[in-house]
């Protein structure tokens, strides 16, 4: 074998183990739980009054989200809805899509599905890593999401904070620029560990908007599988029964 | 087994009734007696053998969750994928419905590579099987096309860009390339027109062509007979009533085991969709969540995971006519199975070490293949593809020369079959 | 079969896994059969609609689509009242009293509707789902001395009097339907729904 076929295969591991992040920086694990209904109901609220300006969730009907989140349907008019929609209808946003692609360079996306297309990972870590630069029109950058188009909409509540870079030499001799944290440059209104829950409830949000069925799927899959175990003793119990026939 | 019994126990000791006036205008009877009552094959069959009906099995189930999906979907790429999370999320059941369809696509995949295997195992391909061999093969090539038109349907990323790659795949044959692309797409692009076309064959075309191939390899099974895994023909030895002595019954011997099959394959399938319809990103690509953008590929696109083995051997070679030529014969060398065996026995327990070792480094190497096919193609996977490839291939080319030289062992009289 | 088998065994066997089997089935079959049930974006679209009546005149009417059906909303003025009243007193009509089950109870009165003067009925006749049509003059040539206003259906000459009432002789058999209702607020009315939130 070639010497440098050789060498190739020993460097294999390297860049197999970056693919797998996906190019990107390292997610940290948002760890939801979206059977925890105080915490969808929490995210719901979160997400309405500080998301739904700009990003829809086309999908999600409000009175479904009034069944699966525990709240009546007066409930969720009174403390949800702004925008004189009806119980029937899904979370759009008012905003014309042309406006807005003019005012951010691009529209917004709807985030119905943003939890199963990026993962929950993703966002978590995506809200947490605005950071100021100045060299930016929105006066901040994301590390999750380099040159991102959305501002950092919850400044107040996170603070303003600094990401920390240095220089490194990697193997093949190329300079590149290493993230190695970032630091709290001005304090917002909540403790960090408050705005660590807040973002996480808005995780779990948008994981049950993405797939609003996932507990009932997984309860009823219990009791399917229950039931075709109990089968599988008939069904294998009749088949030794009949192939005592075979000699 | 008494008279009485045969008049009432099962159909047509009498032809009387309503069955003997069916059976005077219909041969009802003739036809259950073929293929079922009367169809006899080696008791010695082992858990191998499942798979063929359980293919069935799961046809059936995308014929019938595939109907329901198409009262709700909408073929226009304005609608489309806004239907699918329409099924999802508005139809009541309808999630189960889809996910019940995405997950077959898979396992039937999964099912079909199993039964295939069994088929190396046990030289079901060899003389006199030949047909149903190529019919079987005919079904996995219709199967192929059936699922890339299907995978278009959802119109994700990833449904978009696999179209556009696979479709381009055409533009490498000389002169007429573009042109055929053109025609496929009816379009310049990946478009409305394409998704329309694409429905109309997923949902008519190609589940008929499966349908009259599925009906064919079972004639022709029946016709021949099932092989047994002790390598021997239960039709060369038949007992005084003219039934082969190692044989039984289809029903219920053999219908009661395969009861016990699809219990388990019903239980393996429903824990995917009920715990992991997305399967980790490979039965429900995460891309796939997003609606296709003409103007964007995603990052990293790989085809879902049942063609990856076939798109590593496209990405092995470094020239886009012959990338797609190998593909081609990747698949095509298995339809010459039958003739490029030269071996005088059948079933893998007779046959000796070369063929073992082949059989072996084959499904390695497919193996190996389809996991590169869903990794980004660096260089060291690019050569660890070509070694495969190359294996992949001279599992084939030299497969009448290890046939012939394997040291194998004599057919036995009887099959083994110990209760 | 051989002597030594349990018969007893392997028919109970047999039984078991044959009704398991089958109640399995009927559990894979619902699924598939409730799927047709009108979807959530069916029951949005045929959500409760709301009137504005503030602006309605007397003797006017306005239609609106609920769940794919006219409804009209009529406001009768004292005059029309009155020749309902005749219709009835003159016994030109099927079901004067709304013994039908074609209203909510509480339009099941005189008037057959909760305020008097406001008529809401559905504008498809009773006969074959044809849209009948407005015809409030009294008396007019085709239609007889015997027409006090009302709705007359072109379709087959079905004839109904200013509460929605079927007259005698004619081919619809019953008295046009009133939707569930209700007043939000004395200027609007929410079609669709009688309570609950809209």
């Amino acid at each position: 074998m070639d010497k440098r076929l050789l060498l190739m295969m020993l460097l294999a591991v390297v860049p197999a183990s970056g693919f797998a992040a996906g190019g990107g920086a390292p997610l940290d694990s948002a760890n939801v739980n979206v059977a925890d209904t105080a915490a969808l109901q929490r995210g719901a609220a979160y997400y309405v009054n500080n998301c739904l300006g700009c990003h829809s969730l086309e999908y999600v009907r409000y009175n479904r989200l009034a069944d699966d989140l525990g709240l009546t349907e007066d409930q969720v008019t009174e403390n949800l809805m702004y925008t004189g929609e009806r119980i029937h209808d899904t979370m759009t946003v008012a905003m014309p899509a042309d406006d807005s692609s003019v005012w951010f360079g691009r529209t917004p996306p709807d985030l119905s599905l943003v939890a199963r297309s990026r993962g929950e990972d993703w966002i978590y870590t995506f809200l947490k890593s605005f950071y100021v630069d100045p060299s930016k029109p929105t006066g901040a950058n994301n590390t999750v999401l380099v040159g991102a188009s959305m501002p950092h909409v919850l400044w107040e509540q996170q603070g303003l904070q600094r990401a920390i870079f240095h220089e490194e030499i990697d193997e093949a001799g190329n300079p590149h620029t290493e993230f190695e944290g970032f630091e709290l440059v001005s304090a917002g209104s909540m403790s960090p560990e408050a705005f660590d829950r807040m973002i996480r409830d808005i995780v779990t949000f948008l994981s049950y908007a993405g797939e609003p069925m996932q507990l009932e799927r997984q309860r009823l899959g219990v009791k399917v599988l229950l039931f075709l175990l109990v089968f599988f003793v008939l069904a294998f119990l009749l088949k030794k029964e009949i192939w005592k026939d075979v000699k | 087994m008494s008279s009485t019994e045969n008049e009432i126990g099962r159909p047509g000791g009498v032809a009387n009734g309503l069955w003997g006036w069916l059976n005077k205008r219909f041969p009802a009877e003739s036809i259950l007696n073929d293929h079922i009552t009367d169809y006899y094959a080696s008791k010695s069959l082992n858990w191998w053998y499942v798979f063929g009906s359980i293919a069935m099995l799961v046809l059936v189930i995308q014929l019938v969750t595939g109907l329901f999906l198409t009262m709700s979907y909408k073929p226009s790429s304005a609608e489309a994928f806004a239907s699918v999370e329409y099924i999802m999320r508005d139809v009541e059941w309808g999630w189960l419905i889809r996910y019940l369809h995405s997950t077959g696509a898979s396992l039937f995949f999964v099912v079909v590579y199993l039964h295939m295997f069994r088929g190396l195992l046990y030289g079901s391909y060899k003389k006199p099987r030949e047909l149903v061999w190529i019919f079987g093969m005919l079904i996995y090539m219709a199967l192929a096309a059936e699922a890339f038109f299907g995978y278009l349907l959802p119109w994700g990323q990833m449904s978009y860009w696999g179209a556009q790659v696979i479709v381009s795949l055409f533009g490498a044959i000389p002169f007429l390339g573009e042109s055929l692309v053109e025609w496929i797409r009816g379009d310049f692009f990946i478009s409305d027109i394409t998704l329309n076309r694409f429905f109309a064959l997923h949902v008519i075309a190609l589940p008929l062509v499966l349908i009259m191939l599925v009906a064919a390899h079972i004639l022709a099974l029946h016709e021949v007979g099932s092989t047994s895994p002790d390598g021997i023909e239960i039709k060369e030895r038949k007992g005084p009533d003219g039934k082969p002595v190692d044989g039984i019954a289809f029903h219920p011997y053999h219908t009661a085991k395969d009861l016990v099959a699809w219990t388990a394959f019903f239980f393996v399938f429903l824990a995917i969709v009920f715990f992991a319809p997305e399967m980790g990103g490979y039965f429900l690509e995460h891309a796939n969540f997003e609606r296709a953008d003409p103007l964007k590929t995603p990052e990293h696109i790989a085809p879902v995971w049942y063609f990856t083995p076939f798109y590593a051997i496209l990405r092995a070679v470094p020239d886009k006519l012959m990338g797609v030529i190998m593909m081609g014969a990747a698949m095509v060398f298995l339809f010459f199975l039958p003739w490029l065996d030269r071996s005088p026995v059948k079933s893998i327990r007779l046959r000796g070490w070369m063929f073992k070792l082949a059989l072996t480094l084959f499904v390695i190497s497919f193996i190996a293949l389809g996991y590169l096919g869903t990794q980004p193609a660096t260089t060291v996977y690019t050569w660890f593809a070509r070694l495969f490839t190359a294996i992949y291939f001279l599992f084939f080319i030299l497969m009448p020369w290890y046939t012939k030289m394997d040291p194998v062992k004599p057919i036995p009289e009887r099959v083994a079959y110990h209760g | 079969m051989s002597e030594d088998v349990d018969r007893s065994r392997r028919h109970f066997l047999g039984v078991a896994t044959g009704v398991a089997g089958a109640a399995g089935a009927a559990f894979a079959v619902y699924p598939f059969l409730a799927s047709w049930k009108p979807s959530a974006r069916a029951q949005a679209l045929g959500a409760p609609v709301e009137v504005d009546i503030s602006r309605l005149e007397p003797g006017e009417l306005v239609k609106v689509e609920w769940r794919g059906k006219p409804v009209w909303v009529l406001n009768r003025t004292e005059d029309m009242m009155g020749y309902a009243e005749k219709a009835r007193a003159e016994d030109l009509l099927r079901d004067p009293d709304s013994e039908a089950p074609q209203q909510p109870e509480y339009a099941a009165n005189e008037t057959r509707s909760i305020r008097p003067d406001i008529l809401v009925v559905v504008g498809s006749c009773t006969h074959l789902g044809c849209s009948p049509t407005e015809r409030f003059e009294v008396a007019p040539a085709d239609l007889g001395p015997d027409w006090f206003g009302g709705f007359f259906c072109p379709c087959h000459g079905s004839k109904f009097d200013l509460a929605g009432r079927v007259y005698k002789g004619v081919p619809a058999p019953l008295n046009l339907a009133v939707p569930p209702h209700r007043y939000v607020n004395d200027d609007v009315i929410l079609i669709g729904a009688d309570s609950g939130v809209a």
